[in-house]
């Protein structure tokens, strides 16, 4: 799912030792989950299926209420499906489906992949967002996005329409976009994860 | 709003960063791993590298250096040059780059791309068109065969059906001159793709990127402006700020 040694170093650099595994064991030991991800729906879930973590994925964040960050596809993966290249299931942790930007109707068409620097706007407390100021630019790469009715919006982002570019839901935050690729302010939400308490 | 990205876009030749001019005469810029310091210090929006010894010599991607640079790479990492399996891009994510820039090997084989887009997603997968103006129309150009009879908007459409998710387009007539990028190339490119350009060859001065960005650039690559003048990053930004254009400042 590539992006993951940017991941780990990311986390290097705020001091976290990040550890790069599939296995079930280490996942169980771990005291914080990061399901990053570039790549496609359907190719992520395929390879959790195979590499059997979706039920410990299940157990330790939904059970056992670890604190679990997702990046990019890591947010859309745990949606109930999505529609890229025909419909996937995903792990279904929020209702919610991934669509794909739609901008037939505008008059000016916009590009996709939404791809580069844009501002997000707040909007329910994320305490991932502590000492962040509202409207700052992060890095985006999608071409999906996610959508859901669930009052878990904690950030927004306008490219054609407001989608929702971050979500938190109990012990499970979740970025559209890379907060490993976006400089200072995303290792701050890095920064930020790490020091939450794993027992909440 | 999105931003216009300004991307430093550097050459790795034997172990060191460099610079060309129409594709020949490196100059060297540095170490890698301090160059990218240095940029990712300086808050660049994104960095390019293109590996010119595994792209035009057949080496093996050189992923050791590749690692040391995405360390210190807190921002996008794209590597190109001597990508011509899946494998090889397998090996280039893991060293730590977010894209992929491909150039021959999506020339020779339309299907690659798709399959690499399908497998890593389109957002991954940049296809790297290099361009010459002969008799005054646009050509694609490559270092091995020179140039060929192909158009390179026609080529841009068919990458972009294939699922490529950007492209750079490089004026090799402009690459390192300092006089500008090719504005009559991007204005033929201008409201043709879906998929986001980044224009490539020739910035001297800021004003190079307004002109380039106000004619459909969505985003404008360049390195000599950015270690051979007295202009850094935030210097394109502010003029293209000033006239009402989104980046990103800091």
């Amino acid at each position: 799912m590539g992006n993951l040694r940017s991941v780990q170093k990311a986390f290097e650099k705020v001091g976290c030792d990040a550890i790069i595994s599939s296995d079930i064991d280490t996942i169980k030991s771990a005291s914080k989950i990061v399901l990053p991800g570039v790549g496609s729906f359907a190719d992520g879930m395929k390879h959790l299926k195979i590499l059997g973590l979706i039920d410990v994925l299940n157990d330790e964040v939904i059970k056992n209420k670890k604190p679990f960050l997702g990046i990019c596809l890591g947010m859309q993966l745990i949606s109930k499906k999505s529609y890229e290249n025909g419909e996937t299931a995903g792990l279904g942790w929020i209702d919610a489906e991934v669509v794909k930007f739609d901008f037939t109707n505008l008059d000016k068409k916009l590009k996709v992949p939404h791809v580069g620097w844009n501002d997000i706007h707040f909007k329910n407390e994320n305490v991932l967002f502590n000492n962040i100021k509202d409207e700052k630019d992060f890095y985006f790469v999608h071409s999906y996005y996610f959508k859901t009715k669930e009052d878990i919006v904690s950030s927004t982002t306008e490219y054609g329409l407001d989608f929702i570019s971050s979500i938190n839901k109990n012990n499970i935050y979740a970025f559209q976009f890379h907060p490993e690729k976006s400089q200072a302010l995303g290792l701050k939400i890095l920064e930020n994860f790490v020091n939450l308490k794993s027992d909440n | 709003m999105l931003k216009h990205r300004i991307i430093p876009c550097v050459l790795l030749k034997d172990w060191q960063l460099v610079k060309s001019i129409n594709f020949d005469s490196f100059r060297t810029i540095g170490h890698p791993t301090s160059t990218a310091r240095i940029y990712n210090a300086r808050n660049v929006d994104e960095l390019i590298v293109l590996d010119i010894d595994a792209s035009l010599n057949g080496e093996e991607i050189n992923t050791e250096i590749i690692t040391d640079i995405a360390d210190e790479c807190f921002m996008p990492l794209t590597i190109g040059g001597g990508i011509n399996t899946i494998d090889d891009i397998y090996k280039v994510l893991n060293a730590g780059a977010d894209k992929i820039a491909i150039n021959s090997k999506a020339l020779q084989d339309l299907d690659f791309i798709r399959e690499a887009s399908s497998i890593f997603g389109s957002q991954c997968i940049i296809c790297s068109i290099d361009v010459k103006s002969i008799d005054s129309e646009y050509k694609v150009f490559t270092k091995s065969k020179g140039v060929l009879d192909i158009d390179p908007l026609e080529l841009a459409l068919k990458y972009q059906k294939s699922g490529a998710g950007e492209i750079l387009l490089t004026s090799v007539d402009n690459e390192g001159s300092t006089n500008g990028y090719d504005i009559e190339l991007i204005k033929k490119f201008k409201d043709k793709l879906e998929i986001p350009i980044i224009l490539n060859g020739g910035m001297g001065k800021p004003e190079h990127a307004l002109e380039a960005i106000k004619n459909g650039a969505d985003a404008i690559a360049a390195a000599y402006i950015f270690h051979f003048s007295q202009y850094t990053p935030n210097d394109i930004k502010q003029i293209l700020f000033d006239n009402s254009f989104n980046v990103r400042i800091l």
